[in-house]
């Protein structure tokens, strides 16, 4: 059974449309990333399926059940904010109990639920204190917390981890890995971050400007993006790309290369002047001056030495290279 | 406070002057009070004095508890008060949380409508008021007062209010709705707390204005039963003789309630703390 469905959704704030038309189905027990420029829907979907915002057309099933005027308690979801949200007069126990208190659940449930959430997430020994008296990854695992304790069919997340630092960040992110492996509920889960994309998902949904450009698994996306847009916005360090005709390809056409996809040599179609070197220890990243729109990048494994200002030749295997034309649109070749 | 942050001087310096402020602004309490307790002449020949053996009198007090029933006064002013106060703050709150959390067509119309009655003061109207308290019968009632003290402070708590509310994060309010809050439950547990220091400075702001006003008692409950104190310690100021030890002991009177009230409110100004709420 798919665990949301999403036929068509629009969303407009006056004149303004958010939402154009977006289709989607998420199966259970998968984890779905949505990925977007800042600005493009991504937190508007979220809501729209939680039920925070009504579609201004279209239509939302979770679990088979149309939800359109179903109130968001009662569709069976949890969600996590990415500004934590929890209630300050409440103990992290208080605030784990809420929801079920609400539902009627017995007083042998609530505290049964509690006591596995809190062990899986090892908040036992913060039970009885207030959100104030935590820290931020803390905070972060009583409001994950409290979105398990209901058991729901569907997880929303809202850029959970971007208010963690880097560590933390990771520790959280291999904390939720290991909850969806647990846990039988399907997850959505918003971020900007390409790391926590390509590492999560089961599936990546790409959006712009309120539209799905392409959903797909991380890899598939990876190796076989629908479009320029979806190519540049996968990938870190960003895609190159380069007027397909100073090669010989079609006119108006332009060539994207992954950094690691070039490599150094005197023998290739492509030259220029090194202007930055970004040594990471294990990768090296190169940038160069090669008469095209933006620098090119080269990523190349291990450590190199290589002079700022030096001239170097970059060759291509063209089989991995791919070929958009001027809308932007894929081309086979 | 943080020893790093701040110099040995600087802290003299803030003392300093909060103390002086603190004295300019008690002198003339003080001088009420003390005069209040010494005889007329000697508040006339030394009215900076403290009262000693001599000049101590409580003639003032005496007075005032023997002119007219000036515990009903008292009654009926704390009543009128603290009535008006909580329909102020529970009405202006409401339309505060549904202007700055609902999306509706005139919102912002029906807010800068609320927000006119800031500018236009209540008086203006007081024919009309009256008018209509003769129509419903609410002429000498406390209701009377108490209706017009609403009307006359709403605009400015839903105003302050608004602003308030709209800075309540959003998503604690979601996090209560897809927990299964009702409306009213997020309005009572989640957004109010969060908003009690703005409560106690519209409760502050509009006390004072309440506890000591003269035109409306006056007009719309001038009866026996019905006097407020400030309107009940008119009796002691005539045209041509005043009674000031009745008048100052009247006043010093008033301030007890006015304090109690205060330091109720500004121990809610001080522990407005909202951190862990949101990040
Ligand atoms: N209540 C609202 N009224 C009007 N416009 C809104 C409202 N909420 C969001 N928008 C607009 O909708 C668009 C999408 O917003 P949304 O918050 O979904 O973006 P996002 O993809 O989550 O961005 P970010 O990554 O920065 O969080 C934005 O252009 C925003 O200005
Ligand atoms: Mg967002």
């Amino acid at each position: 059974m798919t665990a949301l469905t999403l036929t068509q959704i629009c969303k407009s704030f006056g004149p303004v449309d958010v939402l154009k038309n977006i289709d989607l189905s998420v199966e259970e027990g998968e984890f779905v990333v949505f990925v977007g420029p800042s600005g493009c829907g991504k937190s508007t979907l979220l809501r729209v399926i939680a039920g925070l915002e009504d579609a201004t057309s279209g239509e939302v099933r979770i679990g088979g059940q149309r939800v359109n005027t179903t109130p968001p308690a009662k569709r069976g979801i949890a969600m996590v904010f990415q500004s934590y949200a929890l209630y300050p007069h409440l103990t992290v126990r208080g605030n784990m109990a809420l929801a079920l208190k609400q539902e009627g659940q017995s007083r042998a449930t609530i505290d049964a639920r509690i006591a596995e959430a809190s062990r899986m997430l090892n908040l036992e020994p913060y039970l009885d204190r207030r959100p104030s008296e935590l820290s931020g990854g803390q905070r972060q695992r009583v409001a994950i917390g409290r979105a398990i304790v209901r058991q729901p069919q569907l997880f929303l997340f809202d850029e959970p981890l971007s208010n963690l630092d880097a560590a933390l960040r990771i520790n959280t992110r291999l904390e939720i890995a290991n909850l969806h492996r647990t846990l039988k509920g399907a997850m959505i889960y918003v971020t900007h971050d390409q790391t926590e994309a390509m590492t999560l998902a089961d599936k990546i949904v790409v959006l712009r400007d309120g539209r799905v450009e392409q959903v797909g698994s991380p890899m598939d996306l990876y190796n076989n993006p629908a479009n320029r847009f979806v190519a540049g916005f996968l990938g870190a360090p960003a895609m190159n790309f380069i007027d397909a005709a100073t090669v010989g390809g079609p006119a108006g056409h332009s060539l994207g290369i992954r950094p690691e996809h070039l490599h150094i040599g005197a023998d290739g179609p492509l030259s220029g002047q090194v202007t930055h070197v970004e040594r990471l220890g294990g990768d090296t990243n190169v940038f160069v001056e090669a008469g095209t729109d933006q620098p090119l990048t080269i990523r190349l494994f291990g450590q190199h030495d290589i002079a700022i200002g030096s001239s170097i030749g970059l060759g291509y295997d063209p089989r991995q290279a791919l070929l958009f034309d001027a809308e932007g649109q894929r081309r086979p070749h | 406070m943080n020893i790093a942050r701040h110099s040995r001087l600087n802290t003299l310096a803030m003392h300093g002057a909060l103390i002086v402020y603190t004295l300019i602004a008690l002198f003339p309490v003080f001088v009420i009070l003390i005069n209040s307790f010494k005889s007329r002449r000697a508040i006339f020949r030394e009215p900076l004095a403290l009262p000693d053996a001599e000049s101590f009198s409580m003639i003032g007090y005496q007075t005032v508890m023997k002119q007219g029933d000036f515990l009903l006064y008292f009654q009926n002013s704390l009543i009128v008060t603290v009535v008006s106060l909580f329909f102020v703050l529970l009405f202006g709150a409401m339309a505060a949380f549904a202007l700055s959390e609902y999306r509706f067509r005139g919102n912002t119309l029906m807010g800068l409508y609320l927000a006119l009655g800031i500018m236009i003061p209540i008086r203006i109207g007081t024919v009309a008021i009256l008018d209509m308290m003769v129509a419903t019968g609410l002429v000498n009632t406390l209701w009377a007062l108490i209706l017009v003290y609403t009307a006359q402070g709403l605009p400015l708590a839903v105003f302050i209010l608004t602003e308030f509310m709209r800075q309540v994060s959003d998503d604690l309010k979601n996090a209560g709705r897809i927990d299964g809050l009702s409306e009213f439950t997020i309005f009572f547990r989640l957004v109010l707390p969060l908003v009690r220091p703005a409560m106690a400075t519209v409760a502050v702001f509009n006390m004072i204005p309440i506890w000591n006003d003269l035109w409306f008692p006056l007009i719309l409950a001038p009866a026996e039963a019905t006097k407020t104190l400030t309107l009940g310690s008119q009796v002691f100021i005539g045209q041509f003789v005043t009674d000031w030890n009745a008048v100052l002991s009247a006043l010093s009177l008033a301030i007890l309630p006015v304090l109690v009230l205060y330091v109720i409110f500004s121990r809610q100004l001080i522990r407005g703390i909202t951190s862990g709420a949101v990040k």
